[in-house]
């Protein structure tokens, strides 16, 4: 039987692979848009076995408004990178470097 | 409560954002002519959202009679106080525009419409009283803000601020969700009231884990060490009007949901949140001092310097009292004023070529190019090292009082003791301006909104501003109040 503990440990570890991918990831700045689309979906994942367990309906709603601002968060992610890429002509992460100190 | 009486609490959000879309049209229409009537217009729209704020905070509005929409927004006295803060900030930062893009050709109407947004995201924050407004509030803000960093799309170190402040800001808002979905698990509801109630009896271990969660993710929006590393790098690579706002604005406004978050919604566990805020604090305190000693570029230095004030405020937070609380908002509102004073000056030292000068060298012997600048400059930079007369030194003793009067005298001997490093710095500056040798680089800019903004600045935090802190006194007081409903 899965039970809520099994949800919230698949949630923890997105939630960690996102947070892990954030910071260890030295190639480019694409796989970190996803690793914060991961750390929200680990939450959305949350929001929607709490709200099955405890039998409200908040946290449905709650991940519905979750998903509609990360599809915003990835447009302007995405649009703020265009720039970023025909200013330098690279998306590395290591060049992101232009302020240091 | 029928939504007629909900909609009529938040009228200042329904004016920001009705105008907020007809000026985006306007923008999207008109182009770029219609820049300076698009600012003009948003300028009016926050002022005139301000004015529907003031009653609120007049009657001292609070409890259940200000709540909205089934406790999901509260009109209280204390999100008055906020509120009028944060509009104040945007309006300042809204004149001060003009002047830098014009000189670059890059002054766009989308500026005043993203930080009308940005504000309308603010306002929501600071009147939340649910986990679910709350996000939707941060999040209409921090978009508009990501947009708003990278604004100078040719510009290399706006682009490569945008970027960092949207990684590191989208992964702050990944944590802070990511602790309220685990507060909701673990207390059933997302109103504070309810978090608040389930809490009474004791916090379980998963709702402590979203505590802690949710703090770190309010440390990163208000810069507090440990979560500050992207402040200094976006506040130099930001256009520095947008920098002057990241500083101003929504620091007020996250520092009051923080406040409202820790006092309201886990109020009844203050213990398990107070040391974590207290190591926030002297954290922030001493690595703003520290970090900014080596630093060249004066906006840098600045971000420091915010890092640094946002210790002491949090010392006030600390607190957990009504007292606490109110030195908070008062320690704010002069920090407010002292930074859009400090980057106002910043940004009208220009060269012969119009071009921007923001580092050390550049300063070198402004008192005798640009007396009024430097003149200004020195009450502000003493005024943030917390030198009396003037009004930051103020603010520091009813922070520090509030925590010796809450029993944490430790902690006010420690921030007494960093806060002199920190003098260091703002020394410096002065020193650098009037001491060493003119290089006479800084020879032009400043527009007559600059000049105006800049000595409304100094005169309030100037020995003339004592006169306004008793009302001041009373207003933070009065708000102070409104979030504390049992007392």
């Amino acid at each position: 039987m899965i039970g809520i503990q099994h949800y919230i440990i698949v949630s923890a570890i997105l939630f960690v692979l996102g947070v892990l991918g954030i910071f260890l990831n030295r190639k480019n700045v694409i796989v970190i848009l996803m690793a914060i689309e991961l750390i929200l979906l680990a939450v959305n994942i949350n929001l929607v076995a709490f709200s099955a367990f405890l039998g409200d309906l908040t946290g449905q709603i709650f991940a519905m408004f979750v998903l509609t601002v990360a599809a915003g968060e990835a447009a302007i992610g995405l649009a703020i990178l265009v720039i970023f890429f025909r200013d330098r002509g690279t998306i590395a992460v290591d060049d992101v470097n232009r302020m240091k100190g | 409560m029928d939504y007629a009486t909900s909609f009529g609490l938040i009228i200042p959000e329904l004016v920001l954002t009705g105008s907020g879309l007809v000026l985006l049209m306007i923008a999207a229409f008109g182009g770029e002519k219609a820049s300076r009537l698009v600012s003009i217009l948003a300028a009016v729209a926050l002022g005139a959202a301000g004015s529907l704020t003031i009653p609120a905070l007049a009657n001292g509005a609070g409890g259940d009679a200000s709540m909205a929409f089934y406790g999901q927004i509260s009109a209280d006295a204390f999100s008055a106080f906020a509120k009028l803060l944060v509009y104040a900030a945007a309006i300042g930062c809204l004149m001060i525009a003009p002047g830098f893009f014009g000189q670059r050709r890059a002054m766009k109407p989308e500026y005043p419409v993203l930080v009308l947004f940005a504000t309308l995201g603010m306002s929501i924050m600071v009147s939340a009283t649910d986990l679910m407004t709350l996000y939707i509030g941060l999040e209409l803000n921090s978009l508009a803000a990501y947009v708003l960093a990278s604004f100078l799309r040719n510009d290399s170190r706006s682009a490569e601020a945008g970027l960092k402040y949207f990684v590191l800001g989208a992964l702050a808002s990944g944590i802070l969700l990511y602790g309220m979905s685990l507060t909701y698990g673990f207390t059933g509801t997302t109103s504070f009231a309810g978090i608040r109630a389930a809490q009474e009896a004791g916090l379980s271990t998963g709702a402590l884990f979203g505590l802690i969660f949710v703090l770190a993710g309010l440390a990163f929006k208000i810069s507090a060490v440990p979560f500050h590393m992207w402040t200094p790098d976006v506040y130099q690579g930001a256009p520095t009007p947008v920098t002057t706002f990241f500083a101003t604005a929504p620091k007020v406004a996250a520092v009051a949901l923080t406040a409202r978050v820790a006092l309201d919604a886990f109020g009844s566990q203050a213990d398990a949140w107070r040391q974590i805020v207290i190591f926030a604090a002297l954290a922030s305190i001493i690595v703003g001092a520290l970090g900014a000693i080596g630093q060249n570029n004066l906006k840098r230095l600045l971000a420091y310097s915010s890092i640094n004030n946002v210790g002491f405020i949090l010392i006030g937070l600390a607190a957990a009292t009504v007292e606490g609380a109110s030195a908070m908002l008062f320690y704010l509102t002069t920090y407010v004023v002292m930074s859009l004073g400090s980057f106002v000056a910043v940004l009208m030292l220009r060269n012969g070529e119009g071009e921007n000068l923001e580092t050390f060298e550049d300063i070198a012997g402004l008192s005798s190019t640009r007396p009024g600048v430097a003149l200004c400059l020195l009450a502000l930079m003493f005024s943030l090292a917390g030198i009396p007369p003037l009004l930051g030194f103020w603010a520091k003793v009813e922070v520090f009082n509030a925590a010796i009067q809450a029993g944490l005298v430790p902690l006010a001997v420690i921030g007494i003791a960093a806060s002199v490093i920190g003098a260091f710095y703002y020394i410096k500056f002065v020193k650098v301006m009037y001491f060493e040798e003119p290089v006479g680089r800084a020879t032009k800019g400043g527009s007559a909104a600059h000049w105006a903004i800049l000595i409304i600045c100094t005169l309030l935090i100037s020995p003339l501003g004592f006169l306004l802190t008793r009302g001041l006194q009373a207003m933070t007081d009065t708000a102070a109040a409104g979030l504390f409903p049992g007392v």
